[in-house]
């Protein structure tokens, strides 16, 4: 990888640097402290909050109308009983895989440029889990009795039924969410100690203290700090694969036609880090402009991202035409109408869209021209992000809205208070990212200096 | 660069990780403890009735059949409370004027019925039925208890689904010869006979070991 995003001048190959140039251990720390502590709340940031905290808002109205209504109130109807809420669920989640491929794979198989990216897109992941998280139990109808889905011991003398993909669902979503957390805390520690170290305020000093958790690095917190890490790296490293396989496995254990298929595990976890990756370019672009953050996240960066997007996106393509040609080669009745009805059905339009989306647009992307111009690698990014989406969709409702009786059959729309869900989840989602942003450290400073140090010392090899 | 916090920080942190685990685990245990309570359960929780009722008289020291009062208790889901007209098939003639027993006598002259707090109540997602267990050999002792014993009358289970599976799951262990069944004073062999017996009127009585959801939650 590291012949990636190279300048290929006179026929000799020179790296381009992962980071801008004329950065020291000051330079680096003061930079990215000073946006927490010294930046404070800018009109700008106080703007973008303020919508995401009234999209949060709706997200409570919504909830509470669904307490007390019941689910209803959204669209779902049989057959088609599985509507927006796991449409979002597997979108949600399948976007946080590429925080934890970042920050794991990445980590153990040493690819330096992941250091500028890998703290806030391990935010994002544990922000897009608890979205994701939320529409399971919401879907429920009685999300107060959640805990049901636990084994705990209980006067019922019951567990759940562990032959169901959505229980291990629970067990995937939960230790997804729980390893995630505890490597993003982690590996915080050092910075928030450097916050502690230079902030004004006793109240911020207390609270980064606490959080700091005595961090004095001393070589013996560096060497447990560092063992930590690559556990916790080692114990996320299956997540990445796991936890969308398991989910992939609520519809492929199903019979239902489009649903009970093998391509599904390996393409729904492509699906997940192209889905993940375009999200990390949809929120880099804006934050590295807006915090003058151009030399720590450089094109570089942006460009390998767009690259791996480019790849598993043409895995995801491959999914696709698999899935068409299974459905044509099982000679099955029923798998092959799926298909007919995917193209010439009543959501033909989104298949369309879809194929548009996740295919033909991010084709674009083999040019080294879109892949540096940051106009169109943002319109991409939103451009994978809803195709992604409407894979999911296409998945979930047109499987279901006909299936194997055509007198059951039935067109499921989503209401209002279906896309106030979904807009709902964007509205916690930002604001926990503006909270975010706000109050830790976005890059993480201790891996760009220890990068810094490392360039420094290539230099002279060079 | 002065010090934030105070060397006793130190401390309280250890403590606070350890006591964290250890308040978790305390509070699931706590969780526990009040959902097994007679508190909760109401299990050994002696009712008030509008006429204080003694089976312990009626059916320990008199002997009167189970079935004189419940009398649909072989043929139905119900085993039946028994209207004023059952109690008065023997007050009509003893203890007439015992004050205590006025509200019998009030309601068999207004005819209206006496409003007997109910002990044992299943909820209505459960469907249950007395006239198969009855008729398998499970007897009245073995899910309501020594009520010959008991002045009032108190729920001896906890009502809890574990406390039917806790039988469901290994009727070997509870069923009884059927001409036991009405016994009130029925005690079981040691349990190692019991298992032995018990296996064999499994077998004979082909009692099936249902588990399913919808054996109860029809």
């Amino acid at each position: 990888m590291d012949s990636e995003g190279s300048r290929n001048i006179a026929g000799v190959t020179e790296p381009e640097p992962i980071i801008g140039p004329g950065h020291t251990f000051e330079t680096v720390t003061d930079k990215i402290s000073s946006i927490v502590l010294r930046g404070g709340t800018t009109p700008g940031w106080v703007f973008g909050f303020l919508i995401a905290f009234s999209l949060l808002m709706l997200l409570n109205l919504v909830v509470t109308l669904l307490m007390i209504k019941g689910v209803g109130i959204w669209g779902i109807r049989v057959p088609t009983a599985w509507g927006f809420a796991i449409v979002n669920f597997v979108w949600w989640i399948g976007i946080g895989h590429a925080g934890t491929l970042i920050s794991a794979i990445l980590l153990l198989l040493h690819q330096k440029w992941r250091t500028s990216i890998n703290r806030f897109a391990e935010a994002m992941t544990i922000f897009a889990v608890m979205c994701a998280g939320m529409f399971p139990l919401l879907h429920m109808g009685r999300p107060w009795l959640f805990f049901y889905l636990m084994p705990y011991p209980n006067p019922m003398w019951m567990w759940p039924q562990f032959r169901s993909p959505l229980v291990w669902d629970v067990f995937a979503v939960s230790t997804y969410f729980t390893v995630s957390l505890l490597f993003w805390f982690v590996g915080l520690i050092p910075d928030l100690a450097t916050l502690r170290d230079r902030a004004k305020s006793k109240a911020a000093k207390i609270i980064y203290g606490m959080l700091s958790m005595g961090w004095r690095g001393s070589a013996v917190h560096w060497s447990r700090y560092e063992t930590a890490s690559l556990l916790l790296a080692g114990l996320a490293t299956p997540l990445v694969v796991s936890v969308h396989t398991v989910v992939s496995f609520d519809f492929t254990i199903g019979i239902i036609p489009g649903w009970h298929t093998t391509i599904f595990p390996p393409y729904f976890v492509a699906g997940a880090i192209y889905s993940g990756f375009a999200m990390v370019l949809t929120l880099a672009i804006p934050i590295r402009k807006y915090y003058h953050l151009e030399d720590l996240v450089t094109m570089r960066h942006l460009e390998t991202m767009a690259k791996v997007m480019l790849a598993t996106g043409l895995i995801v393509a491959y999914g696709y035409a698999i899935e068409a040609f299974m459905a044509y080669y099982s000679g099955d009745a029923n798998e092959r109408y799926m298909m007919w009805n995917r193209i010439h059905g009543p959501y033909r339009g989104l298949y369309f869209m879809l194929i548009a989306c996740n295919i033909v647009i991010p084709q674009s992307l083999w040019s080294r021209r879109v892949r540096r111009s940051i106009p169109m690698l943002f319109f991409v990014s939103l451009v994978v992000n809803t195709g992604m989406w409407l894979e999911r969709f296409v998945i979930v409702v047109i499987s279901l809205s006909r299936d194997f009786i055509p007198s059951s059959w039935a067109v499921y729309l989503p209401t209002k208070w279906d896309w106030a869900t979904y807009l709902g989840t964007f509205g916690l989602f930002f604001t926990l990212f503006y909270l975010f942003i706000r109050f830790l450290p976005m890059i993480s400073i201790v891996e760009v200096r220890s990068l810094v140090h490392e360039t420094s010392e290539e230099k002279p090899h060079s | 660069m002065s010090q934030i916090f105070h060397r006793s920080t130190n401390l309280v942190s250890r403590v606070s990780i350890y006591g964290a685990v250890l308040i978790i685990g305390a509070l699931g245990y706590a969780l526990y403890a009040i959902a097994m309570s007679p508190w909760y359960t109401d299990q050994n929780v002696k009712r008030q009735q509008p006429v204080p009722f003694s089976h312990r008289h009626h059916a320990g020291e008199l002997g009167i059949d189970c079935r004189y009062c419940h009398t649909s208790v072989e043929k139905s889901s119900f085993a039946g409370v028994p209207p004023t007209q059952t109690c008065m098939t023997c007050h009509s003639q003893i203890w007439t004027n015992s004050s205590m027993l006025e509200p019998v006598r009030a309601s068999y002259r207004d005819d209206t019925s006496l409003p007997w707090v109910r002990v044992n109540a299943l909820p209505d997602f459960v469907y249950f039925d007395h006239s198969i267990h009855v008729s398998k050999g499970v007897g009245c002792t073995t899910c309501h208890g020594q009520v010959a014993e008991m002045a009032l009358t108190e729920r001896a289970g906890t009502l809890y689904m574990s406390w039917c599976l806790n039988c469901h799951r290994q009727p070997e262990k509870f069923v009884r010869d059927k001409s036991e069944v009405f016994n009130p004073y029925y005690e079981s062999p040691s349990a190692a006979k019991q298992l032995e017996l018990g296996r064999k009127l499994v077998k004979e009585y082909k009692i099936q070991s249902y588990q399913h959801c919808s054996t109860c939650h029809r």
